[in-house]
């Protein structure tokens, strides 16, 4: 029993980690330190970083919730399984 | 029908819509009061999320903010968006868990320790009130902008709204009407947004139209956005003017700030599990997100629109919403050259940069000004940036209802959101300093009663704060997310994912934050503010943006003092394991 909620915590970390991780590089990263960079490229009217920085950026933040939150759900369910 | 007629209708049908659905939704106990009954649908209480988080500042002032700012505006969007996703990563679902009242109650049980509580307790209300200041001002705005009456009356009217449903119905009251408020606020956002993008590129979607062509042309509106902006002195519109570790610690500072707010994270205990509670932080940001992408759209209209429809226009042939504002005290002109004509361009128009107004008129029918010229470029205008929104649609000569629509709008982000502040205020009160620290023979009777009357007495306060403005509202907004970055962010976190965090680590690092981040953004702002430039900041780094040094300091303090003192007691590492059970 205990090991089960020690897995469940440590996978629940990982998914944490990886979904952060998308997270800061398509703010921090995208948005801000390579943005003068990606502003070479171009999407339509927009600069690459430029659109990154006030719209790319909040796009992502939307699908990192609800990878999370389907992520989740499937190792709840995992979890309620094996303690059955 | 005039539009200020279509304006009280508009405004008078929304508040009767407010009023009627905090008498369907009464609050019976603290339970209901404090968090709705706990079964609020994740959808609703995502609507509500977005409500209560999107204020004044985000519905009137942000888009105009980002329209003078550029791509440095950028800071706000991503700042205010990226937030949630710590926040439901990293903490709405473990709060959830916990399953009791207030941000405080949490800090106090996990460290084990009314010190804690205590210290909580105040940086709340610091943070809450600031942040209720500004609401008041929206309100006070609109008012008497689209009602023309008073700034006093319009912000007394409001008082009485958000008296009669939060006082009256609590978490509940509060709930119901944020998501009807949610509904008022974003089609008031997106309907001129619409319009002026169909006017300006042709595209229905803003968020399309802002990366497409200008009508009957081939250029791109942001290219020559860029071309208009550098001619008249000023740094490409998507470009940065300031310095990227400044950038990247404002975004830091904000997303940090938006995750510890706790009238935020509040919302997240109103539902009914902690899957719910994942959802809901989904939900809240989709809904969060179509104002958010669609502000900077409306920005770069806004700018493109207002340059259009004001350079070098003889004043007295200028459009009615320029006099209009002039006459409220948001613009103002002074003609420089003696040509009698607006320029506009980089760079204060005035000394002392805010306009004085004298009695008299000049030559041209204008409001002559006490200020002196600031003869160092050739700027003629003055323009507050919190009515570009407002003036928006004016601007782009839509109909009268699409303005009316707007006005009632930024009532309800602004109402939604100050509801929202004076409830944690007021649990704060109640429960965390009467029931639990000074009066805990207290029935719940009893509590529900005081949780009513210090309701009604933060909002008696936010009121005063409506009709005597403090002349530094919009420099202390820094401060309500900078001390929520740098106090509850690290101790709720940690709380989470370390166990052995103890109470003096908390204790310290809560302090240390607060101390170290009021100390730089009150040295900046008031004690020195001739020298608040990057040449004397630390590391460059603005007081907007040091609320993440501070949030650094939190967390180092309070890992290493934890290190040398005695490991907390075994039941929180049982209530820690709880709640990272879902």
């Amino acid at each position: 029993m205990k090991d089960k909620t020690q897995q469940y915590w440590k996978a629940n970390l990982k998914i944490v980690f990886s979904l952060l991780v998308i997270w800061f590089i398509a703010s921090f990263g995208f948005g801000i330190i390579f943005s003068d960079t990606l502003d070479q490229i171009r999407l339509g009217g927009f600069k690459l970083g430029f659109w990154f920085a006030q719209q790319g950026s909040i796009y992502i933040f939307v699908i990192i919730i609800f990878l999370y939150v389907w992520l989740m759900k499937r190792l709840d369910k995992k979890l309620s399984k094996e303690e059955k | 029908m005039t539009t200020q007629l279509l304006t009280y209708i508009f405004v008078g049908a929304t508040f009767a819509l407010y009023i009627g659905i905090a008498l369907w939704s009464r609050a019976r106990s603290t339970n209901d009061f404090y968090v709705a009954g706990k079964d609020v649908h994740p959808v609703a209480n995502g609507m509500a999320t977005a409500a209560d988080w999107m204020s004044a500042a985000s519905f009137l002032s942000m888009a105009g903010l980002i329209a003078f700012l550029g791509k440095d505006g950028s800071v706000y969007l991503m700042g205010w968006t990226g937030g949630y996703v710590l926040l439901a990563l990293l903490l709405a679902p473990y709060l959830r868990k916990f399953g009791k009242f207030t941000v405080p109650d949490f800090i106090g049980e996990r460290y084990y320790s009314k010190t804690a509580r205590k210290l909580a307790v105040v940086c709340l209300i610091f943070i809450s009130f600031t942040y209720i200041a500004g609401q008041m001002r929206g309100v006070g705005i609109v008012f008497s902008r689209f009602l023309e009456v008073d700034i006093n009356t319009g912000v007394i009217v409001g008082m009485a709204i958000v008296f009669f449903y939060a006082v009256l119905g609590g978490m509940k009251g509060i709930t119901y009407t944020q998501v009807a408020q949610y509904c008022v606020l974003i089609f008031a956002y997106l309907v001129p947004a619409i319009f002026i993008s169909i006017l300006m590129t042709g595209e229905v979607i803003p968020q399309i139209g802002f990366g497409s062509t200008l009508v009957d042309s081939e250029v791109y509106l942001l290219d020559k956005l860029d071309q208009v902006t550098k001619d008249l002195g000023f740094i490409a519109y998507t470009e940065n003017v300031k310095s990227n570790i400044d950038i990247f610690c404002i975004t830091a500072a904000l997303m940090f700030g938006t995750a510890g707010l706790p009238h935020v994270i509040v919302r997240f205990f109103t539902v009914p599990s902690v899957g719910a509670a994942r959802q809901s932080a989904g939900y809240a940001l989709i809904f969060i997100a179509l104002l958010y992408t669609t502000a900077p759209a409306v920005s770069a209209f806004a700018r493109m629109n207002l340059i259009d429809s004001i350079q070098d226009q003889p004043y007295s042939t200028s459009p009615s919403w320029f006099k209009n504002w002039e006459e409220i005290g948001l613009i103002a002109w002074m003609d420089k050259n003696q040509d009698g004509k607006i320029q506009y361009s980089s760079g204060d128009a005035l000394e002392n940069v805010k306009p004085s107004y004298q009695e008299l008129r000049g030559s041209n029918g204008q409001r002559l000004l006490e200020n002196e010229p600031n003869l160092s470029n050739e700027n003629e205008i003055y323009i507050d940036r919190d009515i570009i929104v407002l003036a928006n649609p004016e601007i782009a000569q839509l109909p009268g209802w699409v303005i009316a629509l707007v006005a009632a709008g930024g009532l309800a982000a602004a109402l939604s959101t100050a509801a929202g502040l004076l409830l944690v205020i007021s649990s704060s009160v109640s429960h965390d300093l009467l029931k639990k620290t000074y009066m805990p023979q207290i029935t719940e009777k009893q509590e529900l009663k005081y949780a009513r009357i210090a309701a009604a007495v933060a909002i008696g306060i936010a009121g005063i704060f409506g009709i005597y403005p403090p002349a530094f509202v919009a420099q202390v907004v820094a401060f309500a997310f900078g001390l929520a970055a740098a106090t509850f962010f690290p101790a709720l976190f940690l709380g989470i994912f370390y166990k052995r965090l103890n109470k003096e680590g908390a204790i310290t690092g809560m302090l240390g934050g607060l101390l170290f981040t009021a100390f730089y953004i009150i040295y900046f702002k008031f004690i020195n503010p001739d020298i608040n430039n990057s040449d004397f900041w630390f590391l460059g780094i603005s007081p907007e943006g040091i609320g993440c040094i501070g949030m650094i300091l939190n967390f180092t303090l309070a890992l290493s003092i934890s290190i040398f003192t005695k490991p907390p007691p075994k039941e929180v590492f049982d209530m820690v394991d709880e709640i990272r059970q879902p």
